[in-house]
C-alpha cells in the first residue's frame, strides 16, 4: 500500500504529540499521528487494580506490553538486566491513544518563573549540568493558558501566592476539598503555610461536551468512566481528526528517521499494526514519543552525516534522564481521614517549591490520591509486619485512617544518567532498544530529606499519633515524570535543540516532549509538556504559513 | 464460587436441560478426581491454601484461603506469572520435603504455631537444604507473600478477593454507589 505524502509526521500521540497534531492540522497542515499503543477505553480494564497504571502486577493497563517490549538496565555494578514494561525499572510510559493523559492522577501544574532559570537562580551545582531553559516562564505562559482552556483545568489560581503571573483564570472552578484536605487545610493556615486547591485536569464542571466529575475511586491509574478527566485522547486530537487534515495510526511503531544521501529527514520507517515494514514521507518530523523513546528513535536514525545518530553531533542526545525523586510522610490516625471521594488528592501547599536554604530547588506537598487495598498493603510504619495477622489488622483499622502528604523534589540534572540504545537486545520488530543508565544527583537526597521532614511535620500538627517518612533512594530516575533527554538550548554543544524544539543538526525535526525539559520543576510535569506541545506547533505553523518549509 | 467453576456448571445445567447430557458426563462432573485447578495439584492446593491463611489469617473476616487465593495463584501460573512457574515446583516441594525432614508431618498438617514459625524461618533466610541456597529461600516466601496479598486484596476478575471480601473488610462498598453513600451516618 503506497502512502501518500504528507506535510507533518507526527510520532507519540500523548501529552505533546496529541497538541502538536491539533496545532498542525488545525493550521491546514496534512498530518499523520503514529501511535505505537492503541484506543484503550475504561472499560478494557475496569477499575481492576492489579492491571493499573500504579499496579502492573499482572500488566500494564495503557501499554506497552509484556511480549514485544524489554529494555536493557545497567546495574550499579556494572552488569545489565533486561527488563519488561510491567517492572518498574523498565520506567514505562503508557502506550495508548492520549499516553499517561488517560491513567495520570491529572494535576495540572504551570511550572514557576524559577523553574525555567535554575541555575540563575541557584548557581552551578557540583557535579550537575543544571542550566537555565533557552525560554521563560512568560514565553510559555500564553501556550500554559491555551492548554488550561483547550484541554482544560479546574482550579483557583488566586489561592497559590508563589505561582507565577498569569493573564487568565481556570477555566473551571476548583475541586471541593475531601475530608483529609479540610483537616489539612486548617492545619497548614495554623502553621502558616498557604494551602490551595489541586489544580486539576479534570473536570470540576461539565466542560467541553463531557460531564462533570462524581469523584469515585479509580481516578489515578485508570482511565475515567465518566469522561471526566481531561487527557489529549479526548480532547486535542479529536479536534485534530475533525479537521479531516490529520491521520492517526494506531498499533504504529516508527522505527527510524528516513534520511536521504544528502543528510535530510525525508520521512519515517514503521511497522504497521501487522508488523509490515513502511515508509512515510514527510517534510516535518515532530518527534513526541517520551524522554526515553524520543532518544531511543534518534539515536536508531544513523547515516553518513549522523554516525552517532541524528542530532547527537555533540553526545547530548539521551543524556540528563531524570524524573521525580517523589517524597513525603504518612501518618496514622486515631479516626477515619478517608471519606472516598475521589481523586484523594485535593489540597496542596507550594510554600517549599524555591528558596528554601540551602536546598536548590524543592517541591509542592499535596495530599495523595486514593489508593485501593492491593497498594495499601505495602504501607506500614517501619518494622512492622508485612504479614499475618497483625498485617491484616493494620489493613482494615488504618486504611481509613492514615494520610500521606507527599511531592516530588527538582531533581539536579546529570550527565550520565541516560539512554542509549543497547548494543544487542532487540524489540520483537527487530529495533534496537534502550539501554539505561545512571544515577541520581546527591542533592536530591538533601532535597528529600528537607521535603519529607516538611511533610511529617504538617501530619504531627494535624495530629497523626504515629508519623514516618519515605525518600526515593538514589538510583536512576526516571518514571512516568521522566524528562531532559533532548534539552533545549541556545547552544548546540550543549543542547539537542534550539529554544523552539527543532534539532539542531537538522531544519526540518523537531522534539515535542518532555526530553526538551532543561530541569523538571517540583511539579507534576503534563501541563508543562501540553504548554511544550503547543509552544513547538505554534512555530511549526506561524512558519508553515510563512512560506518556510524547513528546507 | 469462581467465575470459572459457576460458568462450567451453568454449561453443564444447560446440557442436561437440552437432553445431551449423558451419564458420563455427570459422572464426569461429580467425580472426585476432577481438578479444580489448571496448575496446581491438589496437594500443592492444600499445601497453598494453608500458607495463605497464614499470610492473611482468618479472624472475624475470612482468611487467605476462603477468599480465594489459592484460585488467584493458579491461574496466574497458568497466565501472566507461568515465568514462576518453576519456583512455584520447587518451592511447593522443598516446603513439603523440608517440613518432613524437620517435623515429619506435611506443612498443612502442622500444628499453627509450628506453620508460623516456619514461614518466619523462610522469610529470614533460614531454612536449610539444597532447594533454599542462592537466595530463593526468602524470595520464595516474598513470592509467596505478594501473591497472596494480591489474591486477597486485588480485584475478583482473577479468582481472588471472593465477594469483595477485602473491600468489605476495609469498609469500601463495593459496588460503589455515589452520593447514595454520603448519606450514610
Amino acid at each position: 500500500m503506497s502512502k501518500h505524502h504528507v506535510q507533518a509526521v507526527v510520532i507519540g500521540a500523548g501529552a505533546g504529540g496529541g497538541v502538536v497534531a491539533k496545532e498542525l492540522s488545525v493550521a491546514g497542515l496534512s498530518v499523520v499521528l503514529f501511535e505505537r499503543g492503541d484506543w484503550v477505553p475504561y472499560d478494557a480494564h475496569d477499575h481492576d487494580e492489579l492491571i493499573s497504571q500504579r499496579t502492573t502486577v499482572l500488566g500494564n493497563a495503557y501499554g506497552p506490553d509484556d511480549e514485544r517490549y524489554r529494555r536493557v538496565v545497567v546495574n550499579d555494578d556494572g552488569s545489565t538486566s533486561i527488563v519488561t514494561p510491567s517492572d518498574g525499572a523498565y520506567n514505562n510510559v503508557a502506550a495508548c491513544v492520549g499516553s499517561g493523559t488517560v491513567s495520570y492522577g491529572a494535576m495540572g501544574w504551570r511550572f514557576m518563573a524559577e523553574d525555567f532559570r535554575m541555575k540563575s537562580v541557584y548557581g552551578q551545582v557540583e557535579g550537575s549540568t543544571l542550566e537555565d531553559w533557552p525560554i521563560a516562564y512568560e514565553d510559555l505562559e500564553h501556550c500554559y493558558e491555551k492548554a488550561e482552556w483547550e484541554i482544560g483545568v479546574s482550579g483557583d489560581a488566586k489561592l497559590n501566592p508563589f505561582a507565577s503571573p498569569r493573564k487568565k483564570e481556570y477555566p473551571m472552578p476548583p475541586f471541593a476539598y475531601n475530608n483529609e484536605a479540610r483537616m489539612l487545610e486548617s492545619t497548614m493556615k495554623r502553621m502558616g503555610l498557604h494551602p490551595f486547591p489541586i489544580p486539576m485536569l479534570r473536570n470540576s464542571v461539565p466542560y467541553s461536551g463531557r460531564p462533570a466529575c462524581v469523584r469515585r475511586r479509580t481516578c489515578c491509574g485508570f482511565g475515567c468512566p465518566l469522561n471526566a478527566k481531561c487527557g489529549t485522547h479526548n480532547t486535542v486530537i479529536p479536534a485534530a481528526l475533525s479537521t479531516g487534515n490529520c491521520e492517526l495510526r494506531t498499533n504504529c511503531v516508527v522505527s527510524e528517521l528516513v534520511i536521504d544521501g544528502s543528510g535530510r529527514i525525508t520521512g519515517v520507517a514503521y511497522f504497521d499494526q501487522d508488523n509490515t515494514k513502511q515508509l512515510q514521507s514527510a517534510d516535518i518530523v515532530v518527534i513526541a514519543a517520551s524522554a526515553t523513546e524520543t532518544p531511543r528513535l534518534l539515536l536508531n536514525s544513523t547515516s553518513k552525516q549522523f554516525p552517532s545518530g541524528v542530532g547527537n553531533r555533540h553526545d547530548w542526545v539521551g543524556r540528563n534522564l531524570q524524573g521525580h525523586a517523589y517524597t513525603g510522610a504518612f501518618g496514622l490516625f486515631e479516626e477515619d481521614m478517608f471519606d472516598d471521594v475521589g481523586p484523594g488528592a485535593t489540597i496542596a501547599v507550594s510554600d517549599f517549591s524555591h528558596h528554601n536554604p540551602g536546598i536548590v530547588g524543592g517541591g509542592l506537598l499535596a495530599n495523595e490520591f486514593t489508593r485501593l487495598p492491593y497498594l495499601f498493603s505495602g504501607i506500614r510504619p517501619p518494622g512492622s509486619p508485612p504479614w499475618g495477622k497483625a498485617h491484616k489488622e493494620f489493613q482494615r483499622r488504618y486504611f481509613r485512617r492514615n494520610v500521606q502528604v507527599v511531592g516530588p523534589i527538582q531533581e539536579m540534572p546529570f550527565f550520565d544518567s541516560r539512554v542509549q540504545v543497547d548494543p544487542g537486545v532487540r524489540d520483537a520488530w527487530g529495533i534496537p532498544v534502550v539501554r539505561l543508565s545512571g544515577h541520581r544527583h546527591p542533592k536530591d537526597a538533601e532535597g528529600c530529606d528537607f521535603l519529607s521532614r516538611k511533610a511529617e511535620t504538617i501530619l504531627k500538627e494535624a495530629g497523626a499519633f504515629q508519623t514516618w517518612r519515605h525518600g526515593s533512594g538514589i538510583g536512576l530516575s526516571g518514571g512516568q515524570h521522566q524528562a531532559g533527554t533532548c534539552r533545549m538550548g541556545n547552544d548546540p554543544l550543549t543542547s539537542v535543540t534550539d529554544r523552539y524544539g527543532r534539532v539542531h543538526d537538522t531544519p526540518n525535526v523537531f522534539v515535542a516532549d518532555a526530553s526538551l525539559h532543561v530541569t523538571n520543576g517540583g511539579f507534576n510535569p503534563a501541563l508543562t509538556i501540553m504548554a511544550l506541545g503547543y509552544w513547538v506547533g505554534e512555530y511549526i505553523s506561524s512558519q508553515w504559513q510563512h512560506g518556510n518549509r524547513f528546507t | 464460587m469462581d467465575d470459572k467453576a459457576g460458568l462450567t456448571r451453568r454449561e453443564f445445567m444447560k446440557l442436561a436441560a437440552a437432553g445431551t447430557g449423558s451419564l458420563t458426563l455427570l459422572a464426569g462432573c461429580a467425580g472426585p478426581k476432577e481438578s479444580r485447578w489448571v496448575f496446581l495439584t491438589e496437594d500443592d492446593a492444600l499445601l497453598l491454601g494453608s500458607i495463605a491463611d497464614q499470610i492473611v489469617p482468618p479472624d472475624e473476616w475470612p482468611g487467605g484461603r476462603e477468599a480465594g487465593v489459592v484460585t488467584f495463584i493458579d491461574r496466574q501460573l497458568a497466565g501472566p506469572y507461568s515465568r514462576f512457574q518453576a519456583d512455584y515446583r520447587k518451592g511447593l516441594d522443598a516446603v513439603t520435603g523440608t517440613c518432613l525432614k524437620i517435623h515429619g508431618k506435611r506443612f498443612e498438617n502442622l500444628p499453627w504455631e509450628q506453620q508460623l514459625s516456619f514461614l518466619k524461618d523462610m522469610e529470614a533466610g533460614k531454612l536449610a537444604g539444597d532447594a533454599w541456597k542462592d537466595g530463593f529461600c526468602s524470595r520464595f516466601f516474598e513470592l509467596l507473600r505478594n501473591h497472596s496479598m494480591q489474591g486477597f486484596y486485588g480485584s475478583p476478575r482473577h479468582g481472588g478477593n471472593r465477594n469483595y471480601v477485602s473491600y468489605k473488610m476495609m469498609g469500601l462498598d463495593y459496588p460503589q454507589i455515589v452520593g447514595q453513600n454520603r448519606y450514610r451516618s
